[in-house]
């Protein structure tokens, strides 16, 4: 492999990344209030087949990016309305959304299959992408630096600001959060329909960046990934920022690998199955390191149940 | 029209003391003749299943309200299929074509089951008395493209995109390269197996390596447009079209395609079975009995390349020329069929090795 | 005028029994409005997918097939969620448990006699039980999320099959097609009823919920489960261990998934493919609840989805409804039913405008 390979390597790794990246980023958030919601392969279904729809429709890929981000939102108020105002099992309630999702985009992505859009492309002048090293900086989609700068501002949030702070409190002991008199339920909503949002713009990388088109179960599992990333990067946005990257650079390479004429060594099945053996070591790590706790938000998954 | 054939006769004669003779052959004259269809992908899937959506609308044409069509889409392999494969049975279809490998199994299965109903699966190997098996040899499609390939690549390097490396997929893969290699010994293929039949993202990423590391001219045999898509955005020579026309996803890249055309195969069965004369056997014809297509070529291609494709094709049909004649010499450098002979369909489908210049 | 909830002392058990047939009705009426309108025939849909499959005897025995693998996992689920352990990896024990049957299976090939069968059943359990291991031995000793565990170690199931069917375990007399040998006489599960699918593993199916229901409300453990799930520190009062209740819930649930997978595979697969996990882990999460967590629940639940499941195939060939339009039956079913479990633990009192209280 010689050095003219690197550009791009990193260009595809980066498109690779960013869908993963952007759902992870709203999972973080969701799981930061202590609600786990594991339908994001449904809402980036959503999102993927909603993008498609509007942008084959009105031409308008910004347009297709928002109503994805609403379509999806829509789609997690389901989740919530279920699991935070009747407190149904969260579990369950996201396996079942990842259900309606996938037959959602099926059903509503029948009239689209077949049909071409354009790639949603850098919106800088192709003149200051020319130079291999300048392309890595001026040659990507806007989605892309979108993705960046969401790691920054979720980061930024959750460190930074009043209402972050709230929101982790909220995660770490709603019942304390409760009594302060802060809105447990109001928060989880507000960052449930984040989470579903941001899983829409992941969704709608597949048809704007890496495939132009629409085809059914089009994201093919990465919703699971980027599940995984969550727990990988211990709820740390710049660490899921790396590890999505290192998720990126996994599925990259071994295709690069291969398209050299190389075999590669490994099977194939050992790339795949990586990400989630890491992201178990990682689990194991943590838990080793803070000697019995986890570095999970300690409401996770639990039902607030104020006791009146 | 009753459907008297000896074999029928003894079952149905055998079963008469559930059900009448008589009621039996009245069933059958009433109505139109139930044909289902099994898939596993959706119609508009732009690949596989819609080359079958295309050969049951062609039957339609040609047969009208004699026929009764039942297209079911989506169909996991597994025990699920089993249900519909019975779940058509049932409901009176005399003939069933099932579009994908893996429901050889419970293809036959079921054929057990109802032994009056006509079972076809393709791309399958297990038949019994009503189960036959079809095919087509997609692999002198390849032959074609490896020949524009071989002609239109600047760089040396074509860029082959599969799922798994099934005799199938292997002896497109040798085809292609052959044909290529026969016009440009410099060719060399590099094979991405994705160990997925369907993730367009990672076939779209594979395109990109593949071009990254100066692949010129693309191949999949996956179904979908990601690969195309892909081509074109980054103005390489081109790709094919596999299993229809995907020439809207690409105009400027999309070189030709090799069409998967059902509809003469499908047409045959059907008028087998009304006359009475169907028998299981195995169907694998080509581009002679119109079952496999070139498409359209792209405009960008010098007539000169088109005619040595054209040739290709016209000696595949008249059988002057077979794609897999000797001398073969495998990518490890035995040889494998000597010079003048020529892979028989057994060892096509035990293929399971490269030709010289396949990196995979 | 506006609603306000009052917590019941004790759930109710009328609504416990009355909500999940609500639940159906409600998708059912709900499904029917919402696919009439997207302009198919709603009403019908809806009596080919929820009432067909009742009334039509042809298809009793689909739904005696489809619910068996369902139950018995939604079982070993149920009895984990009880104690609040949240497996939701049994998708990969079930994995597991197919492939170590089938290990065994392919290592037994060139024997024959009445043991292959249960030690392949015996090694289903374990494999599926192995699977469970890790998350219960980090869950006990890390304190590590089970749910992420458990729900990781699927996708490591998934490749790991996909390793073994297309390499080591490959048919050699299969054309490179990734499945393993067909199974032998021996290794193949007996059918119960003669001239139906039925196999073995219903009735497997219908002991193991009566045996968890025994256990459950009879026996110690089942007392140790319910108050580790409901109680943990007073649980810790009354000396019961709450790692070994950790322990025994996700090693019961792991052994009945691996059951599950093993009777698939040498039952309606007889032989191991790449299709071989079709969500039946993640469905009976779905199962599980629809059952209450209560093992005589999940044999209607799992019936009611399998009635579903056949249903939405009945549609799909009668009035060509798309497969995708079962998963949206599927998600409202268990979204009705999860909304409704309000009802059981809370009473809905309409209180009017001017009494309404002000709550911080």
């Amino acid at each position: 492999m010689n050095m003219d390979l690197v550009v791009p390597i990193i260009i595809t790794l980066i498109g690779a990344s960013t869908p993963i990246l952007i759902a992870a980023l709203g999972e973080l958030v969701v799981e930061k209030s202590g609600v786990l919601n594991l339908g994001v392969e449904g809402m980036m279904l959503i999102g993927a087949v909603v993008a498609f729809a509007v942008t084959y429709t009105t031409g308008n890929p910004w347009l297709g990016i928002l109503l994805a981000a609403a379509a999806s939102a829509a789609a997690s108020m389901i989740f919530a309305f279920l699991t935070l105002s009747l407190s149904a099992n969260q579990v369950a309630t996201g396996l079942a959304l990842t259900i309606f999702g996938t037959g959602f985009s099926a059903l509503f992505g029948q009239a689209y299959t077949g049909k071409p859009i354009s790639i949603f492309r850098s919106i800088f002048p192709e003149a200051l992408a020319t130079h291999p090293l300048w392309r890595l900086v001026f040659g990507h989609s806007p989605l892309v630096y979108f993705s960046l700068l969401l790691v920054v501002a979720v980061w930024w949030f959750l460190k930074k600001t009043r209402a972050g702070l709230i929101l982790r409190a909220v995660g770490e002991n709603d019942l304390s959060a409760h009594s302060i008199g802060y809105s447990v339920i109001g928060v989880r909503y507000a960052a449930v329909a984040f989470g579903g949002a941001m899983a829409g713009i992941g969704g709608s990388c597949f048809p704007l960046l890496l495939t132009p088109q629409w085809a059914e179960r089009l994201t093919a599992g990465r919703g699971w990934i980027a599940l995984a990333l969550v727990v990988f990067a211990a709820w740390r946005p710049f660490r899921l920022f790396g590890g999505a990257y290192l998720f990126g650079l996994v599925m990259t390479i071994e295709l690069y690998t291969k398209a050299s004429g190389g075999t590669g060594g490994v099977p194939s099945e050992f790339w795949a199955a990586l990400p989630y053996l890491a992201t178990i070591a990682v689990l194991v790590l943590i838990s080793l390191r803070r000697s019995g706790h986890s570095a999970a938000p300690a409401c996770l998954g639990k039902p607030f149940l104020p006791t009146n | 029209m009753a459907i008297f054939t000896r074999r029928s006769v003894l079952k149905i004669g055998g079963a008469s003391l559930a059900l009448p003779l008589l009621g039996q052959a009245v069933l059958a004259q009433d109505g139109p003749l139930k044909i289902g269809f099994v898939n596993v992908g959706p119609k508009d899937d732009n690949g596989w299943t819609f080359g079958h959506w295309t050969g049951a609308k062609a039957l339609e044409a040609e047969f009208g309200d004699k026929i009764e069509i039942t297209f079911v889409e989506t169909v996991p392999e597994g025990p699920d299929c089993e249900r519909v494969l019975r779940e058509l049975a049932q409901q009176g279809n005399k003939i069933i074509f099932a579009t994908s490998f893996g429901f050889g199994d419970y293809v036959i299965k079921v054929a057990r089951e109802f032994p009056d109903v006509i079972f076809e699966h393709a791309t399958g190997y297990q038949r019994s008395d009503n189960v036959g098996t079809y095919n087509a040899r997609f692999h002198e499609g390849r032959a074609v493209m490896g020949t524009l390939a071989g002609h239109l690549s600047k760089t040396n390097t074509i860029g082959y995109i599969g799922s798994f490396p099934i005799p199938e997929v292997v002896m497109g893969i040798n085809a292609f390269t052959l044909a290529a290699r026969k016009i440009n010994p410099d060719i060399k293929v590099n094979v991405v197996m994705l160990s997925s039949w369907h993730d367009p993202a990672k076939e779209a990423d594979a395109a990109r390596a593949l071009i990254d590391q100066g692949a010129d001219i693309l191949v999949q045999h996956t179904d979908g447009p990601a690969a195309l898509q892909v081509a074109e955005e980054r103005g390489i020579v081109g790709g094919f079209g596999q299993g229809a026309d995907m020439s809207a996803f690409a105009p400027k890249s999309h070189l030709s395609a090799i069409i998967d055309v059902w509809a003469p195969h499908y047409i045959q069965v059907v008028n087998d079975v009304m006359a009475g004369t169907w028998v299981s056997d195995d169907s694998w014809p080509g581009i002679a009995a119109g079952e496999v297509v070139i498409g359209p070529y792209n405009e960008k291609i010098p007539a000169d390349v088109v005619a040595a494709a054209e040739a290709v094709k016209n000696g595949i049909v008249d059988g002057t020329l077979n794609p897999f004649t000797g001398p073969i010499v495998d990518n490890a450098g035995t040889e494998r069929v000597a010079a003048g002979a020529v892979v028989d369909d057994a060892g096509l489908w035990a293929m399971d090795w490269y030709v010289e210049g396949v990196n995979a | 005028m506006q609603f306000r909830l009052e917590k019941r002392a004790e759930p109710s058990k009328a609504m416990l029994y009355l909500t999940p047939i609500g639940a159906v009705l409600l998708t059912a009426l709900v499904g029917a409005i919402i696919f009439s309108l997207i302009g198919y025939d709603g009403v019908r849909a809806v009596r080919e997918i929820f009432v067909t499959p009742i009334l039509n005897p042809l298809k009793w025995q689909d739904l005696a097939v489809k619910s068996a693998p369902l139950i018995i996992i939604a079982v070993g689920l149920a009895i984990g969620y009880r104690a609040n352990v949240w497996n939701i990896g049994a998708e990969g024990q079930y994995i597991l448990g197919g492939l170590a049957g089938t290990g065994v299976a392919l290592l037994t090939r060139d024997f024959s006699g009445p043991w292959i069968l249960p030690l392949m059943i015996v090694a289903g359990m374990v494999g599926g039980m192995s699977w469970a291991f890790l998350p219960a031995l980090l869950r006990t000793r890390l304190q590590v999320n089970e749910i992420l565990t458990s729900l990781m170690l699927t996708y490591v199931a998934i490749q790991l099959l996909n390793y073994l069917v297309i390499g080591p375990w490959k048919d050699p007399m299969g054309f490179g097609f990734p499945q393993t040998r067909m199974f032998t006489a021996d290794q193949l599960l007996p059918h119960i009823i003669p001239g139906t699918i039925v196999h073995m593993g219903v009735p497997i199916a219908v002991v193991v919920a009566l045996a968890a229901w025994f256990v459950m409300s009879r026996l110690v453990f089942g007392y140790q489960i319910k108050v580790v799930g409901s109680a943990p520190n007073a649980a810790r009062y009354g000396g019961f261990s709450v790692n070994r209740t950790i322990w025994m819930a996700l090693l019961t649930s792991g052994a009945l998934a691996g059951l599950a997978g093993v009777l698939e595979v040498a039952g309606p697969f007889g032989r191991m493919v790449p299709s071989f996990p079709t969500n039946y882990g993640f469905t009976a999460i779905i199962v599980a609840f629809l059952g209450r967590l209560h093992p005589i629940g999940i044999i209607f639940a799992g019936l009611a989805m399998a009635v579903a499941v056949v249903g939405g195939e009945v549609a799909q060939t009668t009035i060509q409804l798309p497969a995708a339009a079962v998963g949206i039956f599927q998600s409202m079913m268990l979204f009705f039913l999860l909304a409704s479990d309000l009802l059981v633990r809370y009473r809905v009192r309409m209180v009017g405008s001017n009494r309404v209280e002000v709550t911080p």
